[in-house]
């Protein structure tokens, strides 16, 4: 059984994604919709997954939890270790304490994750009861606290609400008081701000960026937007058609973008663009999982490819400090 | 030319169903006025709550307002009802924000592009309309190869394209765009906003832009009017609100953007909305305004010549 902070053997303490590759049914076909993905997290960092819907970027997060396999997402290859242990060699038992105890998640739509039947106070205490061997009055207390910690000063007051009394920003913090319930070592967090409004969208990077720190956490980032990207992380890696592109720090990133995609989906932001204008675009279309090419997955689009692109290309082709990148043409203007 | 103009609308939405007699009515449009020129694109931005798509929809005699005017190219169209009414529809038409939510899967792509035919061009033989789908689709550049398939089969761009053609097809004058980008993906975006600018620019059509994402609001508009519980709190030109707006809230959605930059982490000077809600008397953004003196209580919330509802606006406006 593994306890909490206990690390087998002597290996560093990470969450480390390796060859990942998951595949998904579609018309009865098996097919790989995420393809050899590596990552690494570590407490104290924040890794930002980037890419558009349909890149595998959410199949990839919600994997670390072992979610998804009821809807048919199964592993193909590859591993997904906790300080060294594989969460595929783990009981279910093992793996109830893992998520939310060592993992846990922060959803997109704070609409949803709650249950509108119950009391906040009934869900929070739910959580912390699950993990913590606290009784009703100690569990409630912690509740307290843990909506105090994201910066709802009258707590009390919350438990007793329901969803619906809450607006969207105060349900996120809700939820990402949940998700410190059991206080865990990573966070993976689904495009936590997108359903927010702006103003609000900046409280809670400040919230989340805030308790990181604090607590030392290790942050994974799933999002489309460079925006927070730029705000929250330290490293980035950059998704489409199922694999990881290109990925680095978060300066080298968005100081020297190297793969033709990357530079593409910056170049294609208004916040960047000249006024008047047209806004750079990128010409075709994602390939589906089934149809990828068997070579570098972005060359039907890319102004740079050329025939050796048709064979499959590396995660690590060209690579320097701090910076790998999945493309033969790296330096060449686009 | 004026091609759209509202005054003084109001619009309270009563507390229904079975919470009547606890509920609280809702203001949701307070003394809003604007006016949209041919070939021009007004943008109202404020967050979710704000009023602005209730705004659209009384522009568009979706919804009746208690009080206030609506002119479609010049005449007053505010008393209109059924027949009369319909018959101008033509003059203003709507994109919605979810492509995927907004074609019926179980017509084919051109019978949804020619539906509003059906009702303005009754002329029309089935033939006819077929060309006339063609041809829009055409203008949103799509190929008339898809006319016979269902949305289904078609990616959130396309379907976004094929709900400017279905509003393009009775040639208005109008084109109400309720945050027709936010459900794409950023390089999807960029090409809708492309299209749209392309289309503009052929056609003179004017846009009324509803947004809550400032940096497409200032790619693709030309005037900007911010929102506020349902009261217009600033107007004006793209230029002035972005380089130096003056109501708090404007600078505070701004200042709110995301970064572009990790560089530009930690930067100063920047206005945060410090609390929540709204005051029902006086100036409405009291409880979330870092400038707030004691008059504001009394402020009657109206537009100054600057455009701007504020008794402090900030100094940056001349």
């Amino acid at each position: 059984m593994l306890e909490r902070g206990e690390v087998i053997g002597h290996t560093a303490a990470m969450l480390e994604l390796s060859d990942l590759s998951l595949s998904v049914s579609i018309q009865g076909k098996r097919v790989d919709a995420v393809s050899a993905v590596s990552l690494c997290l570590q407490p104290g960092r924040v890794l930002g997954l980037v890419g558009e819907s349909g890149c595998g970027k959410s199949l990839t997060a919600q994997a670390i939890l072992r979610l998804g396999e009821h809807q048919g997402v199964a592993k193909s290859s590859g591993d997904i270790r906790l300080d060294g242990n594989s969460l595929f060699a783990m009981s279910n038992e093992q793996l109830r304490k893992v998520r939310g105890g060592h993992i846990a998640m922060i959803f997109q739509e704070p609409m949803t994750a709650l249950n509108p039947v119950f009391s906040i106070g009934s869900q929070v205490v739910e959580v912390i009861r699950l993990h913590l061997d606290l009784t009703k009055q100690q569990a409630r207390q912690r509740a307290i606290d843990l909506l105090q910690n994201v910066g709802m000063q009258d707590a009390e007051q919350v438990l007793k609400q329901y969803p619906d009394a809450l607006s969207g920003g105060m349900r996120q913090r809700v939820l990402i008081a949940m998700a410190m319930a059991a206080d865990p070592d990573y966070i993976i967090a689904d495009e936590p701000t997108t359903a927010l409004d702006v103003s609000v969208q900046k409280r809670i990077i400040a919230l989340l960026l805030d308790l990181q720190k604090k607590r030392n956490l290790g942050l994974l980032l799933v999002t489309h937007d460079f925006g927070l990207v730029a705000e929250m992380c330290d490293d980035v890696a950059v998704m489409y058609a199922g694999q990881i592109v290109e990925s680095g720090t978060v300066s080298e990133i968005f100081d020297h973008p190297a793969h033709p995609y990357t530079r593409a989906l910056m170049g294609c932001r208004p916040e960047v663009s000249l006024p008047g204008k047209p806004l750079p675009v990128i010409s075709g279309q994602v390939p589906p999982p089934g149809r990828w090419p068997a070579g570098c997955h972005f060359a039907k689009r890319c102004p740079l490819a050329t025939d050796e692109c048709n064979n499959p290309v590396a995660a690590d082709v060209w690579s320097r400090a701090n910076h790998v990148t999945r493309c033969l043409h790296v330096g060449e203007p686009c | 030319m004026s091609v759209l103009r509202v005054e003084q609308l109001n619009k309270t939405f009563a507390a229904g169903g079975m919470f009547k007699a606890i509920g609280k009515a809702k203001r949701a449009v307070i003394d809003t006025s604007f006016d949209l020129q041919a070939g021009e694109t007004l943008a109202i931005v404020g967050e979710s709550g704000s009023g602005k798509s209730t705004t659209a929809r009384l522009a568009m005699q979706l919804l009746a307002p208690d009080s206030g005017q609506i002119y479609w190219a010049g005449e007053n169209v505010t008393h209109l009802r059924g027949a009369e009414l319909r018959r101008r529809r033509s003059h203003i038409q709507m994109v919605f924000q979810d492509p995927y939510a907004s074609l019926n899967p179980r017509m084919k792509i051109w019978q949804s592009v020619a539906e509003g035919l059906r009702v303005h061009r009754p002329d029309m033989t089935n033939i006819q309309r077929r060309d006339k789908v063609a041809a829009t689709l055409a203008l949103c550049g799509l190929d008339d190869s898809g006319m016979d398939r269902y949305p289904h089969q078609f990616s959130g761009g396309q379907r976004q394209r094929i709900g400017i053609a279905r509003a393009l097809i009775v040639e208005p004058k109008v084109l109400v765009l309720d945050e027709p980008v936010s459900a794409l993906d950023v390089s999807v975006q960029a090409q809708i906003l492309n299209l749209l600018k392309e289309i503009q620019l052929n056609t003179n059509l004017a846009y009324l832009f509803i947004s809550h994402d400032l940096s497409v609001v200032r790619h693709i508009a030309d005037r900007v009017s911010v929102m506020f519980a349902g009261q217009v709190v600033e107007q004006g030109k793209v230029a002035d609100i972005f380089g130096h707006c003056a109501h708090p809230y404007t600078r505070a959605l701004l200042d709110a953007r995301p970064i572009t930059h990790p560089d530009e982490r930690n930067r100063g000077d920047v206005v945060m909305v410090i609390g929540e809600g709204m005051s029902d008397t006086g100036c409405a953004y009291q409880p979330r305004c870092a400038f707030k003196q004691d008059s504001c209580a009394a402020f009657d919330g109206k537009l100054n010549s600057q455009g701007c509802a504020c008794l402090y606006p900030l100094s940056g406006r001349s």
